[in-house]
């Protein structure tokens, strides 16, 4: 339609404002056309396949035949009876854990020390976020030579006489994993720190200052009036430190492999191993659907918060 | 406290010694590539006789003048489909009240909830039926379509906040809607269009396991692709797979350098909410 089938003066509606959308209803039905391209792309990258993708974890697909048969629930249980499988979802939960205080517990430190009066803040800033904006796989490349046993990591502990601390980082057991979880903090320590620094900022001179006429030292400040008023960056920091710890892949994928052994595999490396080398198409989305879980509910948990902070906070 | 006192002073020396021990890596990453294979001093102590042979090899031998040119490709159109879809479509949700409105919101926010894995491989059977596997525009078409719930979900949130008065003024001017869009909405939208810009084209530059999938087997390759294929090849030599880091890593670097006060300020404001 074009505009001059409408003969309706908008005027008095507009300067009637706040919400008095009657006059303007039959205009802005048209509008649902904008929506076509976005919904459409949608629909077909995310909501087809992931519901296809819920259903097929419920058959014995092998990502190739037509044919496939409806097995129930026999692909969950089949996990909880793989002993690597059960693993690797308790190590992906421990490791997303991990990840989530490590890196906001660090993050929040270094947004405090650049949001300081020092000097450098500015240009400190901008070094400790640019590991943020590199690509995984060249962080996980660098990291894996530095942590190898002739590495830079190795020798640096020589030369400040730690050498009781020196490592086969990715090539025992034990350890790789937490080597892996060491270098998802570091690239993404800064990350936490600039939204931690948004919700600094936005906390008024006068709080800080009142605290301090009343007497508080440094510590008790920071526990009862600046921790509370983070609410909102913490909230949003812990969700996507955890979401990312869950999804973990790429870091894994280039220092270990998942290796030594299944030592460090995460969902992941096991729904990518399980579907692309062994073929085991429907048992691999099953592990997805299992993720899935996971991170939705961690997801609406966050939504749920936040909606809460931002109810409490008016 | 307002003045520089000794205790800033302590946290500056702190926080100075904190930041070049995180920058550390990059220093060796640097250093090594620099460096004569031949040379065996420790990664850590600085390269006597710099070369820039290592990244001559590494440009010859990685592939990596193709490699980012698609990532380029494939970053650009992405964002710009995503950006024109997503603000397109967050302006009906935004200002219309009605019950379907409120419905396809809330269907499209389920996406926020869906990690990509669970999608990605159904939709790799459709995309090898499509004969898209191994171009570009495979990953492009994911990618489109997967950023945007997030995208759309930071575009009603900024433009619940914006008064209607220009573009109803351009209406009763006589404009058709899309016309008031164009003109009017999509420019006042520029502040979280850079912060939707920014954190996607991050997130489709350094994505890895979509294009190990949907490009294996062919010839083209993203930068995480070839700089993994590239690694795996030369591990032994670690000069040459520095050099291949360094190049791989240059695009986005010198970008974020140049623009970090914007790029800063896109990652924490986009997050806000």
């Amino acid at each position: 339609m074009s505009a001059h089938t409408s003969t309706r003066p908008p005027v008095q509606a507009s300067a009637a404002d706040p919400p008095s959308p009657a006059p303007r209803r039959p205009r802005r039905n048209q509008l649902w056309f904008f929506l076509v391209p976005a919904v459409a792309l949608y629909t077909f990258v995310v909501l087809v396949p992931s519901g296809r993708g819920a259903l097929l974890a419920f058959t014995d697909w092998d990502g190739l035949s037509p044919d496939r048969a409806w097995i129930g629930f026999d692909n969950f249980t089949a996990i909880l009876d793989d002993a690597d499988a059960r693993a690797a979802v308790g190590q992906t939960l421990l490791v997303a854990v991990a990840i989530t205080i490590v890196q906001n517990a660090v993050g929040l430190l270094l947004a405090l020390g650049v949001n300081a009066r020092i000097k450098s803040r500015n240009v400190l800033r901008v070094f400790l976020f640019a590991p943020a904006v590199m690509t995984p796989v060249v962080v996980g490349a660098l990291w894996k030579n530095l942590l190898a046993p002739d590495g830079a990591v190795n020798w640096a502990l020589d030369g400040i006489g730690l050498s009781s601390l020196k490592q086969d980082w990715l090539g025992d057991p034990d350890v790789a994993i937490w080597s892996v979880v060491g270098v998802v903090v570091w690239q993404f320590a800064g990350y936490s720190m600039v939204i931690f620094l948004a919700g600094l900022q936005g906390i008024p001179q006068d709080v800080y200052e009142a605290a301090e006429v009343d007497g508080a030292g440094p510590v008790r400040r920071f526990r009862h009036v600046i921790f509370p008023l983070l609410a909102p960056a913490t909230t949003i920091n812990l969700m996507l430190s955890i979401i990312g710890g869950l999804k973990l892949f790429d870091q894994v994928w280039v220092m270990t492999g998942g290796g030594p052994g299944h030592s460090s595999e995460t969902l992941s490396t096991l729904i990518y191993k399980d579907a692309f080398q062994f073929g085991e198409f429907a048992y691999s989305i099953a592990l997805a659907v299992i993720l899935t879980i996971f991170v939705a509910i961690i997801s609406s948990g966050q939504y749920w918060l936040l909606r809460r902070q931002e109810e409490s906070s008016r | 406290m307002r003045s520089y006192s000794w205790r800033t002073f302590a946290l500056e020396f702190v926080m100075l010694a904190v930041t070049v021990a995180f920058a550390f890596p990059l220093y060796v990453l640097v250093n090594l590539s620099l460096r004569d294979p031949r040379d065996t001093a420790s990664a850590a102590s600085l390269t006597t006789s710099p070369t820039g042979r290592n990244y001559a090899d590494a440009w010859q031998q990685a592939g990596l003048g193709g490699a980012i040119a698609n990532s380029a490709l494939v970053t650009i159109a992405s964002v710009v489909v995503i950006v024109l879809v997503s603000s397109l479509a967050a302006y009906p949700l935004a200002r219309v009240t009605s019950a379907w409105s409120r419905a396809v919101f809330l269907l499209v926010m389920l996406g926020l909830l869906l990690p990509f894995q669970l999608a990605l491989l159904p939709l790799y059977q459709t995309i090898r039926d499509l004969h898209l596997l191994g171009t570009p525009w495979a990953l492009v078409l994911f990618y489109s379509g997967l950023q945007v719930p997030f995208a759309t979900f930071l575009y009603v949130g900024f433009l619940r906040a914006l008064p209607r008065e220009y573009e109803e003024a351009a209406l009763i001017d006589g404009a058709t809607q899309f016309q008031a869009f164009r003109s009017i909405v999509f420019p006042l939208l520029r502040p979280i269009t850079g912060t939707v810009v920014i954190l996607n084209a991050v997130l489709v530059w350094n994505d890895f396991l979509t294009p190990l999938l949907y490009l294996s087997g062919s010839t083209q390759q993203t930068i995480p692709v070839a700089i993994f294929g590239f690694l795996g090849q030369y591990v032994s030599q670690w000069e040459l797979v520095f050099a291949g880091l360094v190049i791989g890593s240059l695009p986005i670097l010198f970008v974020y350098f140049a623009m970090q006060r914007h790029i800063i300020k896109g990652f924490a404001g986009g997050l806000k909410g």
